[in-house]
């Protein structure tokens, strides 16, 4: 069975309350920051519009990899990276080449906050929106 | 604080342009929220002043545990208030607490008289003071769409804004917070007008690291799956709290046509059902918070007369106390109407509650000819909409000078045309969406700040309900009073009081433990009596007497619970709370 890759296909279900976010940052990131989560969830012109996900898309050849310099982030099968954070030397070209730029660099840490589809902010989504799902063209 | 860090408020001076940041270490035995914001409050205070007085302040305040636990998602403001001229107290959530929390703020204390329109902008990295003359006069949605395009943080920011009843400072004008919620309560709006501040943008995306993981993860996750996984939370997420309509028009609880009568035959057709079942069309949450209790209904119609296939529409928030205030209390019997009202409410930037209470009151004295119809402009008459919604603008622009007085609240309107007797207000603040009885009277009359949300005397009032008559008056007292001070420790940390059966002593005391903070049981609930102590003590400052407080005749006549109550224990019930409060 090929790697699963996260989806957020109920994002007209969403309420808004960054449960996922917080639990990413909090289980991944060690921070209770909302803001260093690999996932965003946002709105696009205040509470009324329809929120959207900023999150990793899977890439099966995923140019964040492809552009690191020292191996900290490797592709996966499957779709999506592996990142290993003591190989990174923070040159920021990740998040620079992410196509759909959603790989936030920390100025302060020196360091990207990168989807390892982990699949954990699925765990605490109350609403059916969020989901780990396998790449049909994996 | 959190962390163990040292309080840290930042102070503006809207007057010089001015800010400050202190770290207060002698704050943190105050815990936060509502701890710290009397504190604040108490320091930077006017209290003989008048509310609008340039140098009052507006304190707004978070707990340590604002955003990082579930439901743990509401931020305090305290300020002196226009409509009762002593305690201002409100509490807002959606994305307030979680922006401050990461902006690095604990509080904001915000004093000075800008000398001309601003709204502010805080980020971790600063704070902007920005020209806000082209934004004066508009409605809290149309301030909302610029501020979003002037303003950093797009997608996660909170835009607090004042309407024109801010600007015009009614004394029972709110504040919008991030469209769905409000500082509602007590005029808030109102003291913002007073300053020239039309709105505050705060954004933050500080890292704020964890400093024991295993533990806090642990906590959090057990917290979070009762919340998820229990039903101690359904009934908020389901149908909302307008799920409280037909119980308590069932249990002859439901104010109606200006609490002429607690029980309504239509009450069916302004229900949490029929609202979800017509008009739902989504949930939000509060940053933090997964339960999504913001019921947000989509209210259609037509316009343009004689076209027949011209609409438009718009999405709103609606609750049980909007649907009393804005529905029973007015007659109403078409959800469509209540939407229509609310949606006036919201893009004016009144409080609801006082405003569909002033209405009822102003439709029974119109009715009985205190105030004469050039005065009134309309014809206002229980279960017909249009003209409530123009007399919702006119409490705004106030033509005459009966709009005057009605602009300073219903009390004093009342005290002006008379009427007082059937004024549903207690403590000079209109009440809210529940006749259940004597502690629901008494709780709101002295309650601190004059809300049924002070220490739930509607609930005490349930349980005894058959007992009542026979409990001894110091007890229901000691009951609303030790309620309060429990509700005091809850707001120190400012967790939503929908989730009070979560939040217990001894979770909360865990809670607190996984962030470094060492708080017994005992210790917080000494430090909620502390809180409520101070709270007495800044209103008596402020010219507070309880003796003097009055309860309306009309709370006498409409049967509470299919009950008439009893001039005698109410009387007994005052007496002794007026006894308790004297000894502050």
């Amino acid at each position: 069975m090929p790697n699963k890759i996260l989806q957020a296909k109920g994002m007209n279900r969403c309420i808004a309350c960054y449960s996922c976010m917080l639990a990413c940052a909090r289980v991944v990131y060690k921070s209770f920051s909302p803001r260093y989560s690999a996932i965003q969830i946002r709105t696009r012109g205040g509470l009324q519009s329809k929120l959207a996900a900023d999150i990793c898309r899977g890439c099966l050849d995923a140019p964040c990899a492809t552009v690191c310099p020292s191996e900290a982030i490797l592709p996966r099968a499957g779709g999506g990276v592996k990142f290993n954070r003591k190989k990174c030397v923070g040159c920021a070209a990740c998040a620079q080449k992410c196509v759909v730029q959603v790989i936030y660099f920390d100025e302060h840490d020196c360091r990207p906050v990168i989807c390892i589809q982990c699949g954990i902010c699925v765990g605490f989504c109350p609403h059916e929106v969020l989901s780990m799902e396998v790449r049909q063209d994996a | 604080m959190l962390n163990n860090r040292p309080v840290r408020v930042l102070l503006i001076d809207l007057e010089r342009k001015e800010i400050a940041v202190e770290q207060r270490e002698d704050l943190n035995g105050w815990l936060g929220g509502v701890g710290i914001a009397t504190c604040l409050l108490k320091e930077h205070l006017l209290p003989e002043e008048d509310a609008f007085h340039p140098g009052q302040p507006v304190v707004l305040a978070i707990g340590p545990m604002a955003t990082i636990y579930p439901l743990v998602t509401k931020a305090v403001a305290m300020f002196k208030s226009p409509l009762t001229g002593e305690l201002g107290e409100s509490y807002a959530g959606l994305r307030l607490a979680m922006s401050m929390r990461f902006a690095g703020y604990d509080a904001i204390v915000i004093k000075g008289r800008a000398a001309a329109p601003v709204y502010l902008t805080v980020t971790p990295r600063q704070v902007q003071f920005n020209d806000a003359r082209g934004l004066w006069g508009l409605s809290t949605e149309e301030s909302g769409h610029i501020l979003r395009q002037l303003s950093p943080g797009s997608g996660h920011r909170s835009t607090l804004r004042i309407g024109p009843a801010g600007e015009k400072q009614v004394a029972f004008a709110g504040v919008v917070v991030d469209t769905y919620r409000h500082f509602g309560r007590l005029g808030l709006g109102a003291v913002l007008g007073s300053k020239n501040l039309k709105a505050l943008v705060i954004h933050g995306d500080l890292n704020i690291p964890i400093t024991n993981s295993a533990k806090y993860s642990r906590v959090y996750e057990k917290i979070y799956r009762q919340a998820v996984e229990t039903d101690i939370m359904e009934k908020y997420h389901g149908l909302g709290t307008t799920g409280n309509v037909e119980p308590l028009n069932a249990l002859g609880a439901l104010p109606v046509r200006n609490l002429q009568a607690s029980s309504y035959p239509e009450a069916i057709n302004l229900s949490g059902e029929t609202f979800a079942r017509e008009t739902l069309i989504r949930k939000l949450s509060c940053s933090g918070c997964p339960i999504g209790c913001i019921h947000i209904g989509l209210h259609r119609r037509q316009f343009a007369q004689g076209h027949q296939h011209e609409y438009e529409s718009v999405a709103v928030a609606y609750d049980h106390e909007l649907v009393y205030a804005l529905g029973t209390m007015l007659g109403l019997t078409d959800h469509r109407h209540v939407y229509a009202l609310i949606e006036k409410v919201e893009q004016l930037g009144l409080d609801a509650i006082s405003a569909g209470v002033a209405l009822a009151w102003a439709t029974e004295a119109q009715e009985q000819a205190l105030i004469d119809r050039q005065e009134m402009q309309v014809e206002l008459s229980f279960g017909r909409m249009t003209p409530y919604l123009t007399a919702l603008e006119k409490i705004v622009s106030q033509p005459t000078a009966f709009y005057q007085a009605l602009a300073r609240g219903t009390w004093f309107a009342a005290k002006q045309y008379g009427g007082s007797q059937f004024a549903c207000t207690l403590g000079k603040n209109e009440v809210a969406g529940y006749h259940t009885g004597y502690a629901n009277i008494i709780g709101q009359a002295f309650g601190a700040r004059h809300s049924h949300l002070d220490n739930a005397g509607y609930a005490i009032d349930q349980e005894l309900q058959n007992r009542m008559h026979t409990t001894a008056p110091e007890e229901i007292v000691e009951r609303i009073v030790s309620e309060e001070e429990m509700r005091n420790a809850l707001n120190c940390l400012i967790i939503c009081l929908f989730a009070r059966k979560i939040y217990q002593l001894p979770v909360v005391a865990e809670a607190l433990s996984a962030l470094g903070l060492c708080w017994t049981e005992e210790e917080l609930l000494k430090l909620g009596q502390k809180i409520y102590r101070e709270k007495m003590a800044l209103k008596k400052a402020m010219g507070f007497r309880p003796e003097e407080i009055t309860i309306p005749e009309r709370f006498l006549e409409a049967s509470a619970m299919r009950q008439r109550l009893s001039p005698d224990v109410l009387e007994s019930l005052r007496k002794r709370m007026v006894e308790k409060l004297a000894a502050f």
